[in-house]
């Protein structure tokens, strides 16, 4: 069996039909827990005190953001090189979850931010570069409804993701890069010298995990969407037509 | 409920705001869902009984 079998919307409705109610249950029983644990079972910082809370919701919200923009660049390529549709609905259907992520990102950074470093914002090159993923989010879905033909939109909006992706990389690496901003190295690297504490550490994973299962179950769920909505604009388009 | 101590504001606002976007974003996606998946029906309808 191919991976390009999941081009064709039935063979897609069908197996994202089957598999929606297990992801979303799970995406529901992760993400609860993990905020449950993370806001009510996890001790206050030495150095934070309770702001450390925020770190179940800004890390993996932060790092969703730009996985889901990497996710819509390869199935943006899926479309520029093989033109398969469901590949770009489903860069279509991603971007809101993802500009969604980057708000929450943006938000619970700058609430994070001002009483630990004592400002809400900071121009440094990873902050920068994420306000901008952001915009770019909102360019992208802008674009998709001001451009009638679909696959003239299909086309512009899949280079402007190839374009954001400068941004999405610079936000993610930015303190490989240069060495500024507010932001520490990496927490949860397997090779750092000082990782988060295991306290910290587990309910944090169980977090990205409820994230990414959020997402998962959002995309399938509104890939469906974007496939039925393709299929009733060809309909219209032939009643008026006939 | 935990002591958020000094914090309890900026810890407060994180959860509230980021659970108000989520459900905003899955309200919202289901409404569109619900709407095209009515829109798409009525369509499929209307065809069928031209034929």
């Amino acid at each position: 069996m191919s991976i390009w079998e999941y081009a064709n919307p039935r063979k897609f409705m069908a197996t994202s039909g089957a598999l929606l109610p297990w992801v979303s249950g799970l995406a529901a029983v992760v993400l609860s827990v993990s905020l449950i644990w993370g806001f009510f079972f996890t001790p206050d910082d030495y150095r934070q005190g309770s702001t450390v809370k925020i770190i179940f919701l800004h890390v993996p919200a932060a790092i969703m953001a730009t996985s889901v923009w990497f996710m819509m660049l390869v199935t943006s390529l899926i479309w520029i090189i093989r033109r398969h549709h469901v590949s770009v609905l489903a860069a279509k259907a991603a971007a809101p979850v993802g500009m969604v992520f980057a708000l929450i990102g943006l938000f619970t950074g700058a609430v994070w931010g001002q009483p630990m470093w004592g400002t809400w914002w900071e121009w440094d090159p990873r902050l920068t570069a994420f306000l901008i993923l952001f915009l770019f989010y909102l360019g992208y879905m802008a674009l998709w409804e001001a451009v009638e033909n679909p696959d003239a939109a299909a086309d512009l909006t899949s280079v402007l993701c190839l374009v954001g992706t400068v941004f999405a990389v610079i936000s993610r690496y930015a303190l490989l890069f240069w060495n500024q901003g507010l932001h520490q190295g990496a927490s949860l690297s397997l090779d750092a010298e000082e990782n988060v504490a295991d306290v910290f550490a587990y309910p944090l994973w169980t977090a990205i995990a409820g994230f990414f299962l959020l997402f998962v179950a959002l995309v399938l769920y509104r890939t469906r969407t974007e496939i039925r909505a393709r299929r009733l604009k060809a309909l219209l388009q032939r009643e008026r037509m006939a | 409920m935990p002591d958020l101590g000094a914090y309890a504001v900026e810890v407060l606002s994180a959860y509230a705001v980021t659970l108000l976007l989520l459900a905003a974003l899955v309200v919202a996606s289901i409404w569109k869902a619900r709407r095209v998946l009515r829109q798409l029906r009525e369509a499929e309808a209307r065809r069928e009984a031209s034929k």
